[in-house]
């Protein structure tokens, strides 16, 4: 069902397409040189001179578009190391300024990373993009849908990519923009048990940076459109033990948040119901009738812009990376909180994770009073400029509301603006009448050849 | 259960209800919730029968329980129509509840994503949270295709989108 393509196929089928090309580009030339005969032909034929004129203008043109034509499809090549060099031709010059500025420690370290971006629509495609200009060092691409014009009103695809699957599309766009990138492009729908299973193993893989820790993989950006495959990807991450970050576009188009889930320190997608920015549109004048979703490229491009953000932010450790930020489009309100692991999540993988996170603290409050103990020798060794205290990073808790994440937690526990997409599910209740009452049969075999009589 | 037809839900508290919190990849629970799967199916299908509102078909079409396809129909004007069903059970299911597809539709009506997966109303998915894990494959078709099949078959009827196999070129029973 699937389709890899690591950088080697790519370049295989870049070859490919570029003789295609220059095969188009002959045929042209040939044409308009049979024009030029044509032409020429013609004007001999003519007996009257007066009409030779508008005869030599069109063969003027036709010469004109022949250099055309022959003028070559410009392809950078790929680029060895970052330069931070300031010329016209270096790619990343305006991105290496970000080191020599101060803001980022080192920014060529993105070559190392790995990102899977699922679900390549309006978010997860301008998420691509960025992260491509930005030099990522690998991106996984996954979405199982094809490129319609339906998506012309979104940005990044192109209807002449039109029938093409997404994932495909993406990887032709991406590879021109920039070649450095590796890429590869997986076509399948992550919430069946197939694709589910390709979609772990391509995650595990570690051929990109074999000493890495963990997984394959840095970060996982979750860009899909729907529950089901939020709740497939926080699966996947919650059993790799693998941070992610979470997006979503609300269907009325008017609202977006993205959310940053770290396995066992933060709330699980299943720890509690979704947790959705309320655009302020009461759900009863909402005209649903006919329509499934809206969508606009304003709020895509600004939620794709807000999670790749957070992503540099969390890859290359600078600023304040948010756990959850929503964006309320009618208001221009951005409200932002924090969830704690629900203690009583459904999700096994979620449960392990948060014991393996309890039993790690002692660990973690060594390494944090190390890492104190040196900034503090830093700072007494250099004297402090006046408005260097802005670079300690004091999280200001204050300022973010905290909520644990309990499915049965009052609602008005939230920020205002928030709110959950879905209840809980009731307290388990065990329906024992339920079972005893058909519960003479068993045996599947035999409840699915009763099945089969029934239907046939 | 605001927002649903007191036939839906009559019909509803009369499936039997599941036990089992599992899904496709869980091993032997997920065959022990698959003997649930079709107690309440058998059951759902047989209220049909004996209540003259014989409706779907459907069938597991691997042996894991995994993959499920059949038929629906619906009566419009006195005429049946009739189309393929299909879906996929998730790996986190019964956390999220199948996707229900009508492939023979995608691409005729609106209240439909792509792949042909029916827009389910916004009261489906709070009510199937909130019974997880007691609602099944049974209680899907019931909440799910049933509500849709009632509301788009007339409209793409009557709009001339589809037509029934009788009438000449169809494309409904392809
Ligand atoms: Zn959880």
């Amino acid at each position: 069902m699937h389709r890899c393509d690591r950088r080697d196929v790519a370049e295989e089928e870049e070859e490919e397409e570029f003789s295609l090309a220059q095969k188009k580009q002959l045929v042209m030339e040939a044409e308009l040189k049979q024009v030029l005969n044509d032409l020429d032909s013609l004007k001999h034929s003519l007996l009257d001179p007066s009409h030779h004129a508008p005869i030599d203008k069109l063969q003027s043109r036709i010469e004109h578009l022949t250099t055309l034509a022959k003028s070559e499809p410009v392809r950078r090549s790929k680029v060895k190391d970052m330069s931070a060099e300031v010329v016209d031709s270096n790619p990343y010059s305006r991105l290496m300024a970000l080191q020599r500025m101060g803001i980022v420690q080192n920014y060529e370290r993105i070559r190392e990373f790995s990102v899977a971006i699922v679900g390549i629509g309006g978010v997860g495609s301008v998420a691509a993009e960025m992260l491509t200009r930005c030099g990522i060092g690998r991106l996984l691409l996954y979405d199982y849908d094809k490129v319609e014009l339906a998506n012309m009103n979104r940005l990044f695809f192109r209807p002449e990519q039109v029938g093409m699957t997404k994932t495909d599309a993406a990887v032709q766009t991406l590879s021109d923009i920039n070649p450095d990138v590796v890429l590869e492009s997986y076509t399948l729908n992550i919430t069946t048990v197939q694709g589910f299973e390709t979609f772990m193993s391509s995650l595990k893989n570690k051929y990109f940076r074999p000493a890495k820790e963990g997984s394959g993989v840095d970060l996982v950006l979750s860009c899909v459109d729907n529950y089901e495959a939020r709740m497939a990807v926080n699966q996947a991450c919650n059993e790799l033990n693998q941070t992610w970050m979470e997006s979503g576009v609300s269907e009325d188009a008017v609202s977006g948040h993205i959310q940053l889930l770290i396995p066992g320190e933060t709330a699980c997608f299943a720890c509690a119901p979704p947790l959705v920015v309320a655009s302020g549109v009461d759900e009863r004048t909402l005209k649903r009738e006919g329509v499934c979703a809206a969508s606009l490229p304003t709020t895509m491009g600004v939620v794709a812009g807000l999670l790749v953000q957070n992503t540099l932010k969390l890859l290359l450790q600078f600023g304040h990376v948010s756990l959850y930020l929503g964006y309320n489009s009618l208001k221009d309100y951005f409200p932002t909180m924090e969830m704690r692991p629900n203690p009583q999540c459904s999700n096994a993988a979620c449960l392990e994770r948060q014991k393996e996170y309890i039993l790690a603290k002692p660990a973690r409050d060594a390494a944090a009073k190390t890492k104190m103990e040196a900034e503090a020798l830093l700072a007494t060794e250099i004297p402090l400029h006046a408005d260097n205290e802005w670079n300690i990073s004091v999280v200001d808790d204050s300022e973010l509301e905290k909520t644990y994440a309990t499915g049965s937690g009052p609602a008005d526990a939230l920020p205002e603006g928030l709110t959950h997409e879905l209840p809980s599910a009731d307290e388990f209740q065990k329906f024992p009448d339920a079972d005893t009452t058909t519960a003479t049969i068993d045996d599947l075999e035999e409840l699915r050849k009763q099945l089969d009589a029934l239907n046939a | 259960m605001e927002g649903w037809d007191p036939n839906t839900k009559s019909t509803l508290t009369q499936i039997p209800l599941l036990a089992t919190k599992a899904g496709p990849r869980d091993g032997a629970t997920w065959t022990q919730r698959l003997k649930e799967e079709y107690k309440a199916l058998i059951a759902y299908t047989q209220m049909n029968k004996s209540n003259d509102n014989d409706w779907f078909r459907i069938s597991a079409a691997n042996p894991e329980g995994t993959r499920w396809t059949g038929k629906c129909w619906y009566v419009h004007n006195l005429l049946k129509y009739e189309f393929d069903l299909q879906f996929d059970i998730p790996v986190t299911y019964p956390s999220t509840a199948p996707e229900i597809e009508l492939p023979q539709l995608d691409g005729k009506t609106q209240k439909m994503y792509r792949g042909g997966k029916i827009c389910l109303t916004v009261h489906f998915k709070p009510l199937w949270a909130k019974n997880c894990p007691r609602f099944g494959i049974a209680h899907a078709l019931c909440l799910g295709l049933a509500p849709w099949l009632a509301a788009e078959i007339p409209i793409l009827v009557d709009s001339g989108m589809i037509k029934h196999k009788d009438d000449a070129t169809s494309s409904t029973d392809s």
